[in-house]
């Protein structure tokens, strides 16, 4: 496959960068989509270039390092997988690809196709764990019984990556659903509800300190999501909030 | 409970109590108009209740006034902050694969709607207020010193649809308003927290809902159109 590619090229936080074009040959439709881009990075260094940065570790859909949005869309064309998932076969030959960094004033572009994302961590400081005591007399975790449905839901909210998909396709760039399952995977369990008040007024109120936009329930988080993150996530969130707000 | 609409949540809550008490006035309004396609006399009857019931006047009126107020101004203070998320918009992005046309243009569909509300008061509420409370006709008859000559309200409302103009204005606007629904309506429950396993049916409720209402009040607007085009 003979590509063109339209990368955002950018030197660092204060620079104002642009899209830069580049012609890329010789493609396998078997690579994934950070593979091409390695290809590409290995010309570029070839040729005196600076290689084009992006964010990349586990390449098996699971660390939630990589980004990119692909031609109009957060971790590509394809549906529940993360860039490194993303093979060059759901493109063709000849196609031009827009390569854009996840973009929104929560997460400033680093350099290039890098953001720092280290807000979705201040939420998470902000309450997305439990106090358990680990001093020794830790109580097992399965000792405690829990509803299966309940159990399902809650890991099904855990399984979210922290990608920053959602608010990098969400057109008001809010997290809601990254905070949403974050407060879902501990409000369903009994070990969560102990502190289930604090943290979910925390979690929100970080979430707003960041400058993310207010969630509109156009849905699009939940389908670019590359773990199908569901919506009712967010609606579990606005349901504690408002109890919690009740509460306190 | 302090400072809860300071909040992303709290503001989104507020929003959907406010088009959850619109959506429900619509329904009201909506039974009421269609009561004009097949009863002129029942429509007069309660038009004239709901003019001059005090209740309705005095503490509805104002609530759904206030209801109209905060839902746009709200709409506009959420639309400016999210705008303010993204300072870099993408060169290349395809809103259409993942959300609706209706879900990313509530902004416009609002403001068409809005604009429907300015010559709907012009049309009927500031001639209704003027009637009622400045002129001091409590009466609602055609000729006020004639206790025969009828109610006016359905006469009104004829007269309304005769222009061609306004007749397509008002199907116009509905039909951004059953845009504006098809989104909305599901958008306010979930912003009150009902999308779960027990709330599957209210999703195609809300569709049906999006789309009868809307088409219920253009047929009332192409019915009396089409009489006094065919009369």
């Amino acid at each position: 496959m003979n590509l063109t590619l339209k990368i955002w090229r950018q030197k660092n936080a204060s620079d104002k960068g642009k899209l830069v074009d580049y012609k890329i040959s010789d493609v396998s439709p078997d690579m994934s989509f950070l593979e091409m881009l390695d290809v590409l990075n290995e010309q570029l260094i070839n040729t005196g270039d600076e290689p084009v940065a992006f964010d990349h570790d586990c390449r098996e859909g699971i660390c939630g390092m990589c980004s990119l949005y692909i031609n109009g869309e957060a971790h590509g064309p394809d549906r529940g997988v993360t860039t490194c998932q993303l093979h060059m076969r759901m493109f063709k030959d000849g196609d031009t690809i827009f390569i854009e960094p996840f973009r929104a004033k929560a997460f400033p572009v680093i350099k290039d196709l890098v953001v720092d994302r280290s807000s979705f961590d201040r939420i998470q400081h902000a309450g997305g764990f439990i106090s358990v005591n680990t001093s020794g007399n830790t109580i097992d975790a399965n000792a405690i019984p829990v509803n299966k449905a309940d159990a399902d839901e809650a890991f099904e909210a855990a399984t979210c990556i922290g990608c920053g998909a959602c608010v990098a396709t969400c057109k008001n760039s809010s997290a809601m659903l990254f905070v949403g399952a974050k407060v879902s995977q501990f409000a369903l369990l009994p070990q969560g509800k102990v502190e289930a008040t604090d943290r979910v007024l925390n979690m929100v109120k970080q979430m707003d300190e960041e400058g993310f936009g207010n969630c509109t329930n156009t849905g699009a988080c939940e389908v670019e999501c590359p773990k199908g993150i569901s919506l009712e996530n967010i609606a579990r969130m606005n349901r504690e909030y408002l109890k919690a707000s009740l509460k306190g | 409970m302090s400072g809860i609409l300071n909040s992303s949540i709290g503001r989104k809550f507020a929003m959907a109590l406010s088009a959850l008490f619109l959506m429900f006035f619509l329904l009201q309004h909506f039974a009421i108009n269609i009561l004009s396609v097949f009863s002129p006399e029942t429509f007069n009857s309660t038009s004239h209740f709901m003019g001059t019931f005090p209740l309705v006047q005095y503490v509805l009126q104002p609530v759904l006034i206030f209801g109209v107020i905060f839902h746009f101004v709200m709409g506009f203070v959420l639309e400016i902050r999210n705008n303010k998320a993204r300072q870099v918009s993408y060169a290349k992005n395809n809103g259409g694969a993942n959300s609706t046309w209706m879900s990313r243009n509530m902004i416009w569909s609002g403001l068409a709607i809005l604009a429907f509300v300015g010559l709907h008061f012009y049309d009927f509420w500031f001639p209704e207020i003027n009637t009622k409370f400045i002129e001091g006709d409590m009466t609602g008859l055609i000729d006020p010193d004639n206790a025969q000559s009828g109610f006016r309200y359905f006469e009104e409302l004829q007269h309304k649809f005769e222009s061609h103009v306004r007749t397509i204005i008002y199907v116009i606007a509905f039909v951004f308003l059953a845009l504006h629904l098809l989104h909305g309506f599901n958008s306010a429950f979930q912003s009150v927290g009902a999308n779960n396993k027990y709330t599957k049916g209210l999703k195609n409720f809300g569709k049906l809902y999006a789309i009868i209402i809307p088409l219920g009040f253009i047929f009332i607007a192409l019915f009396h159109h089409l009489k006094h085009v065919l009369s």
